[in-house]
């Protein structure tokens, strides 16, 4: 078990740099997502960590040795691409013992290993069946049993459950996540979903275009993000912008938005007016006759338990999650009232938040 | 008018019974999502409506006429695949072009020109018109493949997963744009789905297939709160409904021969327990961002319902559980129906 310190890696192609000066830790343990949309530079930082790509600057350290520039097979780490890759000709038993076969190691031995890694996965029943028969669900469990059963220092994952069923996605990210709480061992997974990170992650490293923009615990980055781009990646629908122009003054608690005042989180620095954005998720937007802020339903989109209501105000259009039994008809025109404590505020120039008691709370959770 | 009609199909690959019986009708200017998982017989469904594939029996009649028999290029259609099929070489004005240059269908020159100008800003691609169809995004050539299908104007779209192979963020904005497109051009569409948010989003009506039948049609919210049978209400809805058996909760007042509660967050009312009588225990909240799923035990049982945002309750807290119109299935997995 390790872990893994990126310090100012960068790596550049001809032409363009994938990754920009990023530094993360990742602590002995933990499970960490890389996050971000195609082209980010997520599978980049992941193949530099496992020595499939060398970087151009910086430093990998793995248990505090550097080994930016040993080969991928003196690392000690186990790459799981999409996880159905099997050897089709091999029963169960092979498939999880290769790559111990290929290291050498007695019979005795691989036989004890494999059988562990077996009960850990619950397929020690189906060791001597050939793996061309098995359902999907457990041809995966072989193939991240052929990962686990070398002890790796960490696993680094690309993508893995890209190609499945969402249904038969969602049971792997819950198998995945309750394997890493009984083995402990240090992850680091790439993937542009952002429910199966917040779903399985510790910790999540939000990139884009080669920059992490934020990295923090799931409930940090969707809670609090510290830029407009964090903010509009994270959440289906994602978070509503209400654009304002003004100053804003240190310990203040209002803003005022369409010439209406919001309480907001206390602003913790002076601002020289300029351009801003309250910003919304809309879990936290109510339907609320007596609000002055006030929109025209534009439409719904109906998802079983809530539904999306859209409204347009005079600033663009918001968006309000509400339960699916509230009857809400086009063309209304209804007043929102929004959750003051969730509230963010982002500079528009710069898209970074601004300092304000929404951040305080992370200390005490 | 163009309406498809599927009347009694049944389809066999070898031991393979890949759709029994089927009937389904797309209406002029319907938007219809089959949704099933692999193997379901979706993408045989629209195989058959395509021509790429024969019925072993039934018939599929197109705008009225019996095209069972008819071949592919005869029966006005036209099929987004998952893969962006585009050609490399081509600019993206000449992939929306080429449909209609095939020497079989005489579109003046000028007319291909207005259909393809169209064509792009619908489908938000007319900044690139000059780009080689290589030097897109991924939701890029997405676009300019399913402005390929629109540029031609057939009867009936047929997709199969176009979106799947997007990334998340990408498949949901691309979701609101094909209905949005779906709506301005009044097409009808038959469109194939493993994603149920897809269906619900999308759909005018959703039909639920499974093992090659189809168990039930019907608009999003019909699906959703009437389920016809358990496998339908366990496929739709996240978290998934709370199966619970019969007896785990005061439910006096479900009808007679009930087996199974079926219990979605909306049929359950979650109350912190007062000193004394509790159902069940908090486990944990899991806050998935947009969505926060409580996790209550009830003794050898999970309940998993969607959590407010401002719930009062906190793991370990001792909760009474009571039923609020739930849904209610037999023995054999059908739903009841409840007379209030």
């Amino acid at each position: 078990m390790a872990e893994i310190r990126v310090e100012a890696l960068r790596k550049e192609f001809t032409g363009f740099v994938a990754v920009h000066n990023s530094s993360f830790t990742i602590a002995d343990g933990e499970f960490v997502c890389l996050l971000g949309p195609s082209g980010c530079g997520k599978t980049t930082t992941l193949r530099m960590i496992a020595g499939l790509e060398l970087p151009t600057d910086g430093q990998i350290l793995i248990d505090g040795e550097d080994v930016s520039m040993k080969r991928a097979r003196e690392r000690d780490i186990a790459f799981v691409f999409q996880l159905f890759a099997l050897y089709p000709h091999m029963n169960v038993r092979k498939n999880i013992g290769f790559p111990l076969l290929a290291q050498g190691m007695a019979r005795g031995d691989i036989r004890q290993r494999v059988e562990e890694v077996a009960r850990l996965l619950r397929i020690d029943h189906l060791l001597d069946r050939s793996v061309s028969g098995l359902a999907g669900g457990d041809r995966q469990r072989v193939a991240l049993g052929r990962a686990i059963v070398r002890r790796p220092k960490c696993f680094l994952m690309d993508e893995p459950l890209g190609t499945l069923d969402t249904e038969f996605r969602d049971l792997m990210v819950h198998e995945l996540r309750e394997l890493h709480n009984r083995i402990h061992a240090t992850t680091v997974y790439v993937t542009h979903d952002q429910l199966e990170a917040m779903s399985m992650a510790d910790k999540i490293a939000v990139m884009n275009h080669g920059i992490i923009e934020q990295f923090g615990t799931p409930r940090e980055i969707y809670d609090r993000p510290r830029s407009m781009y964090v903010a509009n990646f994270m959440g289906s629908p994602p978070m509503n912008f209400l654009p304002f122009h003004g100053g804003l003054a240190r310990g203040s608690r209002q803003v005022q938005v369409q010439g209406v005042d919001v309480a907001v989180p206390e602003v913790y620095d002076d601002h020289a007016p300029a351009d801003f954005a309250l910003g919304v998720r809309p879990e936290h937007v109510r339907l609320d006759d007596g609000s002055a802020l006030r929109g025209r339903v534009l439409g719904t989109e109906y998802l079983g338990t809530t539904q999306i209501v859209v409204v347009e105000t005079a600033d663009g259009v918001l968006k309000a999650r509400v339960p699916a039994d509230d009857r809400i008809d086009e063309g209304e025109i209804v007043g929102l009232s929004l959750s003051s404590s969730h509230l963010s505020v982002f500079e528009r120039g710069s898209g970074r938040a601004i300092e304000t008691a929404l951040f305080q709370e992370v200390g005490h959770g | 008018m163009v309406e498809v009609i599927l009347r009694g199909i049944s389809k066999r690959f070898k031991d393979n019974q890949a759709l029994s019986n089927l009937d389904l009708v797309v209406a002029d200017g319907e938007f219809v999502v089959l949704l099933g998982p692999t193997g379901a017989g979706k993408t045989t469904t629209l195989r058959l409506v395509a021509g790429l594939e024969r019925p072993d029996s039934g018939t599929v009649t197109i705008g009225g006429h019996d095209a069972t028999a008819l071949p592919p290029a005869a029966r006005d259609v036209t099929f987004v695949f998952q893969q962006y099929s585009l050609y490399p070489h081509l600019s993206v004005y000449e992939n929306l072009a080429f449909p209609l240059r095939s020497p079989a269908r005489r579109v003046a020159a000028s007319e291909i020109d207005r259909r393809v100008r169209e064509t792009a800003k619908l489908v938000r691609i007319d900044h690139k018109l000059e780009n080689k169809a290589t030097r897109l995004s991924g939701g890029e050539m997405q676009r300019v493949a399913i402005g390929r299908a629109l540029v031609r104007q057939p009867s009936i779209y047929l997709m199969d997963e176009p979106l799947s192979s997007l990334d998340a963020k990408l498949r949901a904005e691309l979701r609101l744009e094909l209905k949005r497109i779906q709506r301005e051009l009044g097409a009808t569409v038959l469109y194939v789905t493993h994603d149920q948010i897809e269906a619900m989003t999308m759909a005018d009506r959703i039909g639920i297939l499974q093992g090659g039948e189809l168990i039930q049609i019907g608009t999003p919210r019909q699906v959703y709160t009437e389920p016809r049978n358990l496998h339908v209400a366990a496929r739709l809805g996240q978290p998934s409904i709370n199966l619970l058996p019969m007896g785990l909760l005061p439910d006096s007042g479900l009808p007679a021969g009930t087996k199974t509660v079926g219990a979605r967050t909306e049929h359950l009312r979650i109350e912190k327990s007062p000193n004394g009588a509790s159902d069940g225990v908090v486990d944990w909240i899991e806050h998935l961002g947009d969505q926060s799923h409580l996790h209550v035990s009830l003794g050898s049982h999970k309940v998993i319902t969607l959590s407010p945002p401002d719930t009062p309750l906190s793991s370990g807290d001792k909760v009474t559980i009571r039923y609020h119109n739930p849904l209610c299935f037999d023995s054999s997995g059908e739903r009841l129906a409840v007379h209030p």
